[in-house]
């Protein structure tokens, strides 16, 4: 039997705000009866609007929260049962939006061999572990230098490596590139994906940008902690108004062609690439000319 | 504002000097809206704290206004005041009980009486469109758009005549980040303030400015418009920037044989474009 890496049913989460004495005064629903089923080895996307429960349901995924009402199982795993904490916190990686806050040695190396050392690993393969790690996020050559003169990409992907290091079969990353420049930006997501196709790792990337999406297996879109569309970045950005509507937005050339189809063009629905699109426009621009030799 | 030969240097004199603003010398006129971009430790954040003087440049001069900003007696306090600065993350310095209190802050510090910071307070957060209900209440309570947008308030409410702003939608959904582009496009074309975008994205910066700087290894790389600089694209490839999607699909249009022309950096321009190419067949 193949199990679900993830699987939520009916997961609930609600924040308790509380006055000074301690007594509940308010509660928001973050997640609102959440269904998700994610495949061992996937690349699945989570797209949401600020407050709209993805970090949330980050957060219960490894654990730092536990659901109010409905279960989640983590790689087979019930997370509300105390005994799997740790099993399934060193199964699950997390890697956050701001690179400072989870960079803590003063040398890479070190940095990365701090998840392992952290769980008793002995230190021949925590060595073994930091190589490999570093190999496969491409910063092998930075081991020994320091984590602050490195850029924002960098040091993300060390963060990355430092989850990488202690093997886990999943990793979040909660807009892990939010605040980096362009060429940060393609690097991690060249490292996640890299992760996911040559280890088989599971991934699953909570993002605002669109164009990150385009090439994930699935995808989640959230809206007021309740899933209001999924399906393959196809279907989800060939539907660009229900999208809007979520305030989100679709990539910038999904957006183009969808302006085109509005303006008359024959196009097909959800086009994700520039590749896509060109091709797109050469058949049409084929079709022009046969129609126009036909009537000469 | 002109910078005139301005250069900042880390730890001159030891071992590990460093020039982050290099010979910089820009002239930025009244009413202008500028994008700098650049990638991470290009210069960008270093060049707009010389701006209002918060760094102080190890040569050069600076002039607001046709005055040396260095010069004996120049008041940096009325500085600041007209140049106003929105850090990054400017949501973390929300520290008021209220939302109105926090955007009184700064024009009381000014020197203005309650009520007339009052004012000026309910100008500034109509301006960023945050609703009236909600003026009374926490800065804490709201979402991560609407608290940035209390911020930039917070800076408005000093009416300050340049507006600087570090990466200001950084972390935004789409929609959050359209909403605080749209608005400060507004407050440039209705209240003629100069404002200055420091972006990570290249799409914005098409979209909204009409110059563009762009910095790297502390120097100015170019200074032109956004057309102009996206002509570049191979070149800002090289110092970890990018053109806009449209850009590289108009270059690759063009290769592929289509008429269409390679200017083109927003979704607007290169519809009307490749309209205009394939209705050449009718």
């Amino acid at each position: 039997m193949t199990s679900l890496m993830v699987k939520a049913r009916q997961l609930v989460h609600e924040y308790i705000r509380r006055d000074e004495e301690g007594n509940p005064i308010a509660t928001h629903t973050a997640l609102d009866h959440v269904d998700i089923d994610i495949k061992p080895g996937s690349f699945v996307a989570i797209l949401g609007h600020n407050g709209s429960g993805k970090s949330t349901l980050a957060k219960h995924l490894n654990v730092l929260l536990n659901p109010t009402e409905g279960t989640l199982w983590v790689d087979g795993k019930d997370t509300s049962d105390a005994d799997n904490l740790w099993k399934i916190r060193q199964n699950t990686g997390m890697v956050f939006q701001n690179p400072d806050n989870q960079i803590i040695g003063s040398i890479v190396e070190e940095d990365v061999g701090f998840g392992p050392e952290n769980i008793g690993v002995p230190t021949d393969e925590i060595w073994q572990r930091v190589e490999d790690s570093l190999k496969a996020v491409g910063m092998l050559k930075y081991r020994s230098h320091s984590p602050n003169k490195l850029s924002g990409g960098q040091k993300q992907r060390v963060a990355i490596a430092g989850v990488v290091a202690m093997q886990p079969k999943c990793i979040v990353l909660d807009e892990p590139t939010a605040m980096l420049d362009p060429n940060g930006r393609k690097e991690v997501l060249k490292t996640v994906h890299e992760l996911n196709k040559k280890k088989g790792v599971t991934i699953i990337l909570i993002t605002h940008y669109m164009e990150e999406v385009t090439d994930a297996d699935y995808v989640y879109v959230m809206d007021s902690g309740a899933v209001v569309m999924q399906g393959t970045p196809r279907e989800i950005f060939s539907r660009v108004d229900s999208l809007k509507a979520h305030r989100m937005d679709v990539p910038q050339i999904t957006l183009l062609a969808h302006e085109l189809k509005k303006a008359g063009l024959d196009l097909p629905d959800g086009i994700l690439t520039r590749e896509e699109l060109i091709e797109a426009l050469e058949k049409l621009n084929e079709s022009f000319k046969g129609r126009n030799t036909l009537c000469q | 504002m002109k910078l005139d030969k301005v250069n900042y240097i880390y730890g001159q004199g030891s071992a590990y000097e460093m020039y982050a603003l290099k010979d910089i010398n820009l002239e930025i006129q009244d009413g202008q809206f500028i994008g700098v971009i650049g990638h991470t430790g290009s210069g960008k954040s270093t060049l707009i704290q010389h701006m209002n003087g918060l760094l102080r440049a190890t040569t050069g001069t600076i002039y607001y206004n046709g005055e040396d900003i260095y010069a004996e007696g120049y008041s940096m306090r009325k500085l600041r005041s007209k140049v106003g600065l929105v850090f990054q993350y400017p949501e973390h310095q929300l520290f008021e009980t209220t939302i109105l209190a926090d955007v009184c802050f700064g024009p009381m510090n000014q020197g203005l009486d309650k009520n007339a910071a009052e004012l000026r307070a309910f100008e500034a957060l109509r301006s960023v469109g945050l609703s009236e209900k909600l003026y009374e209440q926490s800065p804490f309570d709201l979402s991560g758009g609407q608290k940035r947008r209390v911020a930039i308030a917070g800076v408005l409410a000093m009416k300050p005549e340049v507006l600087i702003l570090d990466e200001p939608t950084a972390g935004l959904d789409p929609k959050g980040r359209d909403e605080i582009l749209d608005q400060l496009a507004k407050l440039h074309r209705e209240n003629h303030i100069t404002i200055i975008l420091v972006s990570h994205s290249m799409e914005d910066v098409a979209k909204y400015v009409e110059r563009i700087i762009v910095m790297n290894q502390g120097s100015v790389m170019y200074d032109d418009s956004p057309k102009n600089v996206f002509r570049y694209y191979k070149e800002l490839e090289t110092v970890g920037l990018a053109a806009p999607q449209v850009t590289y699909l108009m270059h690759e249009l063009r290769e592929k044989g289509f008429p269409v022309s390679i200017e083109a950096t927003t979704v607007e321009e290169a519809k009307q474009e490749i309209l205009k190419v394939m209705r050449m067949h009718d």
